[in-house]
């Protein structure tokens, strides 16, 4: 479990996450989401220690973060950022190979290929393996991108803003992959998402931000309704049941 | 496959580079050699090719340890200050520290061109513009000012002459006894390779190497050093070197990718191969004098890196 413990974090004297407690529940997808400015990547920036809060505290497992040895945690965590705009020619399976340095600090292990075949499969890469990136898309850069950090082998996966930039269908893609990640391995996701209807169908939980402070959090069925999200995003959103899932139309 | 055409180039213009000079020695003379012809072979063609080759080498690995750490295709020892920063060092040795030996000097070059090259990554992750074009030009402007300093301070004190000698960098000076501190550079080498992962690691920036659980500025630290101590050794021994380190990592890039460790090799090869023909062709074009090796990789150099400048948006 992660236990975010009222965390603050500001620039200068503008507070971009304040005191912020959550407690993220493992095995589950859980999105973060938000306005813009609503701290929810500086927040996922700190739980994943590429940033330190000023006040408070994150627990994963009851482990202090900001106390635990950056390579320990790497097998534990793994955290991929938006914008990867990588100036480096690799090749799709090299980057997925570099999620196993933590395990391997450069030497790969016959276990290593095994876990890096593993993730390439799971993305379905195994074809562009061989390609360099800056030869793919959009939607097959960043599914490289997330075999490397499931090559990471890592109980927890925090991503944020992971369908930046793609069309709906490779979104549905790498939301289902999380789901699956989630339901037949077991991991623990943290995304933070912008479009609401992907959140609303793929995850479990959702932790709704607005000025550095959680506006609400729970079950999709206890955010997704038109009075939390009014107060979340300041607009009326009729929720439309489809399929037995909540469809938010934002559209006025 | 290009690789044994790289080793096979190498092999060949190393045997060239040992029979070419003032002295007519062939390599028919191989096993009945004159004393002088010994004398010159060991003394001056084999401490040539030997320094060309280690000079080769490190200063293009330097190129590309350089460009992955700084994530940019054109900062290499040239564009960064730190060939101009090594030599600031070697005028403070000489003015400040008359009776310097050349180890003396050579650890004062060495601070130098390691804190130029500290300021100048300093200064890039103080601007904003990341364009690619722009950052080698303030590496640029930046290894000028250096260099300027320098030039006063040498005008001051009637070292001139002695630090252009540095200026330009020149093998015909290489004999034996002048050219073994080189030899330091083959660990840093070897450590370099060690290295390799961890280097394109933190090329990826900042938070990409903390999620791997990678000292990200250990990484860095080890990167910069190397490149100051190896660039520091071959300004002290033959001279500034332009342009090698940008060209031969760009080429192999295309061809090989950057992951360092696949490319390590690579880079080590065409970086000998070539310096060498530069050298060789330095030495053919006058016969029976010498055009310097700094004037020659200078011109062939910037020639390639034009054209890569202009075939960036293809690949880069």
């Amino acid at each position: 479990m992660v236990e975010v413990q009222s965390i603050s974090k500001s620039y200068g004297l503008k507070a971009v996450v304040d005191d912020v407690s959550v407690n993220i529940q493992k095995g589950k997808i859980t999105s973060f989401i938000g306005p813009n400015g609503a701290g929810k990547s500086t927040l996922l920036s700190i739980i994943s220690r590429l940033m330190s809060a000023d006040t408070g505290e994150v627990l994963i497992d009851g482990q202090k973060v900001n106390e635990t040895k950056s390579r320990d945690l790497a097998k534990k965590m793994a955290i991929l950022k938006q914008a990867n705009h990588l100036s480096l020619r690799l090749s799709v399976r090299d980057l997925v190979a570099f999620g196993r340095f933590p395990y391997s600090q450069g030497k790969l292990t016959k276990e290593d290929h095994v876990f890096i075949d593993e993730a390439l499969r799971y993305m379905e890469l195994e074809d562009l393996q061989d390609r360099y990136l800056d030869q793919l898309s959009g939607g097959q850069k960043q599914r490289a991108f997330i075999a490397m950090t499931i090559a990471q082998d890592t109980e927890y996966i925090l991503l944020d803003e992971p369908l930046n930039n793609l069309d709906m269908k490779h979104s549905v893609q790498i939301m289902k992959v999380l789901r699956r990640l989630a339901d037949e391995l077991g991991k623990t996701v943290l995304i933070v998402i912008h479009d609401i209807n992907f959140a609303s169908v793929y995850s479990d939980y959702i932790v709704a931000l607005k000025d550095g402070k959680v506006e609400a959090q729970g079950t999709v069925n206890e955010i997704i309704t038109t009075l939390t999200l009014k107060q979340v995003y300041g607009m009326d959103m009729s929720i439309q049941e489809i399929n037995n899932q909540k469809i938010c139309v934002y559209f006025s | 496959m290009k690789k044994r055409y790289l080793v096979i180039l190498l092999v060949l213009l190393s045997f060239a580079s040992l029979f070419v000079g003032v002295t007519n020695i062939s390599p028919l003379d191989l096993f009945r050699f004159s004393d002088h012809q010994t004398q010159i072979f060991w003394q001056s063609r084999v401490p040539r090719l030997v320094s060309i080759l280690i000079a080769g080498v490190t200063l293009s690995i330097s190129g590309f340890i350089m460009q992955q750490l700084s994530r940019n295709k054109f900062v290499s020892p040239t564009t960064a200050g730190t060939m101009d920063s090594a030599r600031f060092g070697i005028l403070v040795a000489l003015i400040v520290f008359t009776s310097a030996g050349p180890l003396e000097k050579m650890v004062i070059a060495f601070i130098f061109s390691l804190a130029g090259t500290f300021l100048f990554m300093k200064v890039l992750d103080r601007i904003k513009m990341k364009d690619p074009i722009f950052i080698p030009l303030v590496g640029l402007m930046f290894g000028n000012i250096i260099s300027s300093i320098t030039t006063f301070f040498a005008y001051k004190h009637d070292l001139i002459q002695n630090m252009s000698a540095w200026l330009q960098g020149d093998f015909s000076m290489i004999t034996a006894g002048r050219y073994e501190m080189l030899y330091i550079s083959v660990p840093l080498v070897v450590i370099a390779y060690f290295f390799a992962d961890r280097f394109t690691i933190a090329g990826m920036g900042e938070d990409f190497a903390k999620n791997l659980g990678l000292n990200y500025k250990q990484a860095v630290n080890v990167g910069l050093i190397i490149v100051a101590l190896s660039t520091t050794l071959v300004v002290l021994t033959v001279g500034l070197i332009p342009f090698l380190g940008l060209v031969v990592p760009n080429i192999v890039s295309i061809y090989r990718g950057d992951n360092l460790k696949n490319s390590l090799f690579d880079t080590a090869l065409l970086g000998a191969v070539f310096i060498l023909f530069c050298d060789i062709l330095g030495r053919i074009i006058i016969f029976p004098y010498e055009i310097p090796i700094g004037l020659t990789v200078g011109v062939i150099g910037s020639g390639i890196f034009i054209y890569l400048l202009m075939r960036r948006r293809d690949y880069a």
